[in-house]
């Protein structure tokens, strides 16, 4: 396997007012070049922290350990200065929100050729063909136009295709999509997912994106990461995650998105409670407070990462269907 | 004017709203108006779920609001219960104003920051006079525990302090507080967490059992409308393409429109394929509206008729309408 990016027990907490917030907690996860990784989970998983802590992009309030390995490099011994070298080119990131990622005074053109002139070192004049070619590629109508708009002039999924015309302006070899399409309609959901696809193949660009949309997962991704309290608890390949689901958080978060492949009027299922808190982790299996199997052994001791033959990994003393 | 038709309407099973030829219309500029909604007529019967879906900006929110009377409509009646609300002024309005309420997407800031749980949720019994001071607490506490809060542990609380979920459960105790026959809710779970989305719509779904209600879900969320309605209307740029229940709808779509939407909504299912119907590039603009057809810029059934004549409803199937000249065959 051809490794691009190497995570290795690595954890990030912030400090906050009611004391230490464990929001990544002991993530080992690598990731091959061209792969495309979903992560799942609920809102204050840690998905969000988990990608942007990759890219050193934290606040000074966060402490992060362990290890990020990116191309055989060890970023996280390099300063943040030397970190940044890798933005754009190595690692590039899209936002939820295309309005806040965008820079609402500044014209589309010069948003875009800022990375080209900055970190490619490119003639004003090249970086302005260059990015008209980019509008272009992310079926922007009109391209000279829109580069002298200001991205309020255009719709939210004229803006989250901007967006991602700027994250691969300098082709990164790694793309964090975090929830690229939840604002948007379905029908612009689907002209960006193709986008990103069609871009993976051309460039080779290996994906990790974040998204709660189960659909979007089983379209897009190779491998499922789905992610509790800060922890990864189950990763399959995306084929073997929905055949066969380990872990009991897994299936209740399946069971609770309302899926157009079942009939109507069915009462849906819930995951009752929520998250722990963060400042102060359980004692044992961190889902254990809302888990229908949960017994004494899982609230008093960790269950350990288990790896099956398949190299489906799973953190559950008793995973659904027995262990392997 | 050019409506869409009303062979949908089902006026011999005396439903509790009817929508004829509604019209909304915001001012563009001195000169110009956008018809947000344009001539829709529709209804709905008791007990039943309605869904409106379309892309944003089609006008389901001011369609919503419309019923409302927020802002009042440009055209066409609104039938309450028997009664034109559209031609009621003053006091007889703000007697009807009761039975139909409305609950947003963004219910933290749908929540008066200042005040705390009870007196948000008082605060309509209040103005309507509801029974005395000591009632009213009764009557909001009752409403707190319908609606899955701890009557003790929230009612001192401010908006603030709650999660998203919680302020849509506040929100939902406040809509339901007078009792209204017909609760309006503009995509009352998009933004809350998946794990939170199934406890408000299960509790949507109790509301209106234990409380007799009629509701219109506002939603983009295909999968989402499927699991709690009974009936769906489909918008397009202001008008209705098409009208069905939703299993007849995601099963047998007869509108291009829907059909594209449906098909763009991602399967959860590896082993399934990627649909490739795909509608490209985004609506046209209200302002100006394609002429016929709004959907036939974008369609790829489009003749020449659809350019110079307006589609009326037509029944293609046991309650199952549609705005197209060539409708999807199946
Ligand atoms: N107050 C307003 N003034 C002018 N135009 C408006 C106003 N409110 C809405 N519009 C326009 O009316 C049309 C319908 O808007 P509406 O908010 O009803 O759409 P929607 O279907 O609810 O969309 P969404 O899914 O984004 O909520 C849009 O073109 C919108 O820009
Ligand atoms: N800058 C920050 N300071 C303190 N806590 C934070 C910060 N960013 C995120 N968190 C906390 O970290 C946890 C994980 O958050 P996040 O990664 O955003 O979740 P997700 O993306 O899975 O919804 C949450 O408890 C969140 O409140
Ligand atoms: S370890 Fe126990 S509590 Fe945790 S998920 Fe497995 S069965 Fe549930
Ligand atoms: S009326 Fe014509 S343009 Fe409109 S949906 Fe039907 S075929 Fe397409
Ligand atoms: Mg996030
Ligand atoms: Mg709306």
């Amino acid at each position: 396997m051809n490794q691009l990016l190497k995570l290795a027990d690595f954890s990030v907490s912030f400090a906050t007012p009611r004391g230490n917030l464990h929001a990544v907690r002991g993530v080992d996860l690598v990731v091959a070049k061209g792969e495309s990784i979903g992560i799942v989970g609920e809102s204050g998983s840690g998905k969000t922290v988990l990608s942007r802590a990759t890219m050193g992009l934290m606040p000074s309030t966060a402490t992060c350990t362990g290890l990020v390995e990116f191309n055989g490099v060890p970023l996280s011994n390099l300063s943040r200065a030397e970190v940044r070298n890798y933005w754009g080119t190595g690692m590039a990131m899209i936002f939820q929100d295309p309005l806040t990622s965008l820079n609402p005074v500044r014209r589309i053109g010069s948003q875009l050729m800022e990375g080209l002139i900055v970190r490619l070192g490119m003639p004003k004049k090249q970086a302005q063909a260059r990015a008209v070619e980019l509008l272009e590629r992310v079926r922007i109508p009109d391209p000279y136009a829109a580069m002298k708009k200001y991205p309020g002039e255009l719709s939210g999924g004229m803006r989250q295709r901007i967006v991602i015309a700027i994250a691969i302006a300098c082709t990164p070899e790694l793309l964090f999509a975090d929830e690229p399409t939840t604002a948007l309609d379905v029908t612009v959901q689907a002209q960006v997912l193709e986008l990103l696809a069609e871009l993976r193949q051309e460039i080779n660009m290996t994906m990790i994106l974040v998204t709660h949309d189960l659909g979007v997962v089983a379209g897009q991704t190779d491998r499922v990461v789905v992610m509790y309290a800060g922890e990864i608890v189950e990763t399959a390949a995306t084929k073997d995650l929905f055949a066969n689901m380990k872990m009991p958080y897994t299936e209740a978060l399946m069971k609770s998105i309302p899926r157009l492949d079942q009939s109507s009027g069915q009462r849906l299922r819930v995951i009752t409670g929520r998250l722990p808190d963060p400042t102060s982790p359980e004692p044992g299996c961190s889902f254990a407070p809302r888990c229908e199997y949960a017994t004494d052994k899982c609230r008093a001791e960790k269950p350990p990462l288990v790896t099956t033959q398949t190299g489906h990994q799973y953190r559950c003393f008793f995973p659904i269907g027995g262990s392997l | 004017m050019a409506g869409s038709g009303k062979l949908h309407l089902r006026l011999d099973s005396d439903p509790l709203l009817i929508v004829q030829d509604l019209v909304v219309q915001y001012k563009v500029n001195r000169k110009s108006f956008v018809s947000a909604v344009a001539g829709i007529s529709f209804d709905v019967l008791r007990g039943e779920t309605l869904a409106i879906v379309g892309e944003s900006g089609c006008g389901k929110s001011t369609l919503g609001k419309a019923i409302l009377q927020l802002p009042r409509p440009q055209g066409g009646t609104v039938v309450l219960d028997g009664v034109d609300i559209t031609a009621l002024e003053g006091n007889d309005l703000r007697d009807v104003r009761p039975k139909v309420q409305m609950i947003f997407q963004d219910a933290i800031s749908s929540l008066d920051p200042r005040l705390q749980v009870k007196n948000i949720i008082d605060e309509p019994l209040k103005v309507w006079k509801k029974g005395t001071a000591a009632e009213r607490s009764i009557k909001v506490d009752n409403l707190l525990n319908s609606v899955g809060l701890d009557p003790v542990v929230v009612r001192d609380r401010r908006p603030y302090e709650f999660s998203g979920g919680q302020c849509q459960r506040i929100s939902i105790a406040r809509a339901i507080a007078l009792d209204p026959v017909l609760l309006v809710c503009d995509e009352p779970v998009s933004a809350l967490d998946v794990s939170i989305q199934a406890q408000i719509l299960n509790l949507l779904q109790d509301m209106k059992e234990e409380f007799g209600l009629t509701l219109i879900f506002i939603s983009h969320d295909l999968a989402v409308v499927k699991a709690v309605s009974t009936r769906v209307l489909v918008m397009y740029l202001g008008k209705i393409c098409e009208m069905a229940t939703p299993d007849d709808l995601y099963a047998h779509p007869a509108h291009h429109y829907s059909r594209a939407l449906i098909a763009a909504v991602p399967i959860p299912n590896p082993e399934v394929g990627v649909d490739k119907i795909r509608v490209t590039g985004e609506p046209p603009s209200p302002v100006d509206p394609p002429t016929g057809c709004r959907f036939r810029t974008r369609c790829e059934s489009a003749s020449e008729r659809c350019a110079t004549e307006e589609p009326q409803l037509q029944e293609v199937g046991l309650g199952h309408f549609v705005a197209c000249h060539h409708p999807v065959t199946n």
